[in-house]
């Protein structure tokens, strides 16, 4: 009886036990290396993973109606190609405008992939491949073929990653206000709900008088607009825009929302489950170089053994999960 | 009659129809330059003046560009050429072994292989034009490693990844350097690290010497993107390690100068517009054969002046451009504008 209800609280809440394996994690890095523990190295692990973290957000809506998008990071470089050049240029100017603009821009590259995918039934996977070099190529053309906007010509735009707002680096801000609305607007909007509904099972979402269509339109938008915003984060962070920029990251994000608990095959995974995961990628990527005498070859490795070990576990525990479900119904 | 003359036209036509394409090679060199992929700036520069120069002398240039910076990639890229009746190769490789079987068919088919920039192995090539030799680039890093570290302490490399050709070869050579002479015995080489030319990468990876090693007064990046992410980090963090290496001056602008304020005090970066300039004339008078390859031939390179074909460490033939230039506060306003 006892060992049951101990195996129940665990499966019952898969986000504790996401979050003592980073906790874990982060004691041992610390013990080893003390550096890490300071509140300069987190807000610095949270500026040098923002746009992975916010990226995750909108690959969580993705998933949870049973997509992918991996043309996420073409997005965001396309997105901070515009504002990094236009600022070259001196076409525009400041903070909020290129952020707008960049927002602006990935929301219309969500919208055309999300037209793709709802209206013309064109598989995910492939929808967004096309669209991932369509992007890419196009942040290579508007770069006039590799150019950098780079920190001198960023002028002060590239000054909100350094400067802070009640003592936290603007970029940790921005990551924290996405989170806090995305939990809000999964967990108690009628939207949000909606989303979960369609991933679960699209026939009874259908029945029941949601447009199916119209949802998975709204979770590649979504995605669209926090691919710009990150877009316009990783030129502040890094004060330069390049075309090449993040290239291959849109695995970190996949891998970050895997981790965190998210279904591939939809309707399961929470806000809090693609942050935990988003943070413990983060910590592996920062945490791996930290240890000295470390063969920085095998950091690739590692990651991917992590991320395998954690995913089998989530599957063990939704097994238990299902069959502790199951066997209720049954008495 | 009217029948003979017509045919007597027609057959004077195919004679010259199978002879104007003799012609058309005669009058230039048809160069392919095969990029390591699109978006290098580097490359662009080179690849500019690379244009220009054969134009100039009559030659047509197409720029291929692989789809990634793979050798897998550009495998596929040479695949294409082979086919085509281009005269010359001209390559930046991303692997130094792996395009040896595809270029040795492109050698077969009589086409002549020029690398530049980053080199393939002896036997894939007919000469490599260096942008300075490994030990000019090592030379210069390792005495701005010196210089700033004021002759003594710990310094480290951030390098691009674990098997890129050019960076490989400059950090052994640095470390031949430091061995041989008594001048670098109190500096202590603490780590390479590798940010595989990603800002978030490296970004970690100099936090992470930064943290591990306290005392650490240099890091020597010999990248583009590496440098650039370390100069970031270093000025926004007012870290006392200082950073140099090679980069680009327009995109180091903001971290160049002297004093605390700025993380780089001086850098380096080859002539790229003389590179490609100099690769130029080199697959012209290849494909001319006024030169095959080998050791001690010589010849004009235009404005440049005379070179000398002469041997390379790993056994084949280069031609080397010459000293890096050094980027320092007081030229580097001037030449952001060039790079």
């Amino acid at each position: 009886m006892e060992k049951k209800s101990l195996m129940k609280r665990i499966t019952g809440s898969r986000e504790a036990l996401l979050a003592a394996i980073l906790i874990l994690m982060i004691v041992v890095v610390t013990i080893i290396n003390p550096a890490f523990f300071t509140p300069k190295s987190f807000s610095n692990l949270i500026k040098n993973n923002a746009v992975t973290m916010v990226m995750a957000l909108g690959m969580l809506c993705v998933m949870l109606v049973g997509g992918i998008d991996i043309s996420i990071t073409s997005t965001l470089a396309f997105s901070g190609m515009w504002i990094g050049m236009l600022i070259k240029y001196e076409y525009i100017s400041g903070t909020i405008l290129p952020f707008l603009l960049a927002i602006l821009i990935g929301t219309c590259c969500g919208f055309i992939v999300g037209l793709v995918i709802s209206r013309a039934d064109v598989p995910p996977i492939i929808a967004t491949m096309g669209f991932m070099y369509i992007y890419r190529a196009m942040a290579y053309l508007i770069s006039n073929g590799g150019e950098w906007a780079s920190a001198a010509a960023l002028g002060t735009f590239k000054d909100f990653a350094t400067s802070r707002f009640l003592g936290l680096n603007c970029v940790v801000w921005v990551v924290i206000i996405c989170y806090v609305i995305f939990f809000f607007f999964m967990r108690w909007t009628r939207l949000g709900r909606k989303i979960y509904a369609v991933g679960s099972n699209p026939e009874a979402a259908e029945v029941s008088g949601i447009n199916v269509r119209n949802i998975k339109l709204m979770v590649y938008t979504i995605m669209g607009c926090l691919a710009g915003l990150a877009g316009a984060l990783q030129v502040a962070v890094y004060a330069s825009a390049m075309p090449n920029m993040q290239k291959g990251g849109e695995m970190d994000v996949i891998a970050a929302c895997v981790i965190g608990g998210v279904s591939m095959s939809g309707g399961r995974g929470t806000v809090v489950g693609a942050l935990l995961g988003a943070l413990i990628l983060a910590t592996i990527a920062k945490a791996l170089p930290l240890i000295p005498f470390f063969d920085q070859l095998w950091l690739n490795t590692i990651k991917g053994v992590i991320i395998l070990v954690v995913v089998v576990m989530n599957v063990i525990l939704q097994r238990t999960a299902d069959a502790n479900a199951l066997k209720r119904r049954e008495m | 009659m009217n029948k003979k003359l017509v045919s007597a036209i027609l057959c004077g036509a195919m004679v010259l129809g199978t002879v104007s394409p003799v012609f058309a090679e005669e009058d230039g060199v048809k160069i392919a330059l095969v990029a390591k992929s699109a978006g290098n700036a580097f490359f662009e520069i080179a690849a500019a003046s690379f244009v220009e120069t054969a134009e100039a002398e009559g030659s047509t240039v197409d720029i291929i560009y692989p789809e990634e910076a793979t050798a897998d990639a550009q495998i596929k890229s040479l695949d294409n050429l082979i086919s085509q009746d281009y005269d010359v190769i001209c390559i930046s490789a991303n692997d130094e072994n792996a395009l040896q079987a595809k270029l040795e068919e492109a050698m077969d088919a009589g086409i002549k292989v020029v690398s530049f920039d980053s080199a393939v192995n002896s036997d894939s090539r007919q000469v490599f034009v260096n942008q300075a030799g490994v030990t000019e680039v090592a030379q210069a890093l390792m005495d701005a490693v010196y210089d700033i570290a004021g002759g003594e302490g710990q310094w480290a490399i951030l390098s691009a990844t674990s098997q890129a050709t050019n960076q490989n070869a400059w950090i052994d050579a640095m470390k031949e350097i430091m061995e041989s002479d008594e001048k670098y015995a109190d500096l202590e080489l603490v780590e390479v690290a590798y940010g595989d030319d990603e800002s978030q990468k490296s970004t970690d990876q100099t936090e992470a010497l930064v943290t591990n090693y306290p005392d650490l007064k240099v890091i020597c990046a010999p990248t583009t993107v590496g440098i650039a992410a370390a100069a970031k980090y270093l000025q926004d963090n007012d870290c006392t390690c200082k950073l140099t290496g090679l980069g680009l001056p327009s995109e180091m602008l903001e971290y160049t100068g002297e004093g605390d304020d700025y993380s780089c005090p001086y850098f380096y970066l080859w002539d790229m517009q003389g590179l490609g300039t100099l690769a130029a004339y080199t697959s012209i008078a290849i494909a001319n054969e006024e030169i095959t390859g080998a050791e001690g031939e010589t010849f004009t390179a235009g404005d440049l002046g005379d070179y000398t074909i002469v041997a390379a460490s790993d056994g084949g033939t280069e031609i080397v451009l010459g000293l890096p230039l050094e980027f320092n506060p007081d030229n580097i306003e001037e030449m952001a504008e060039l790079y």
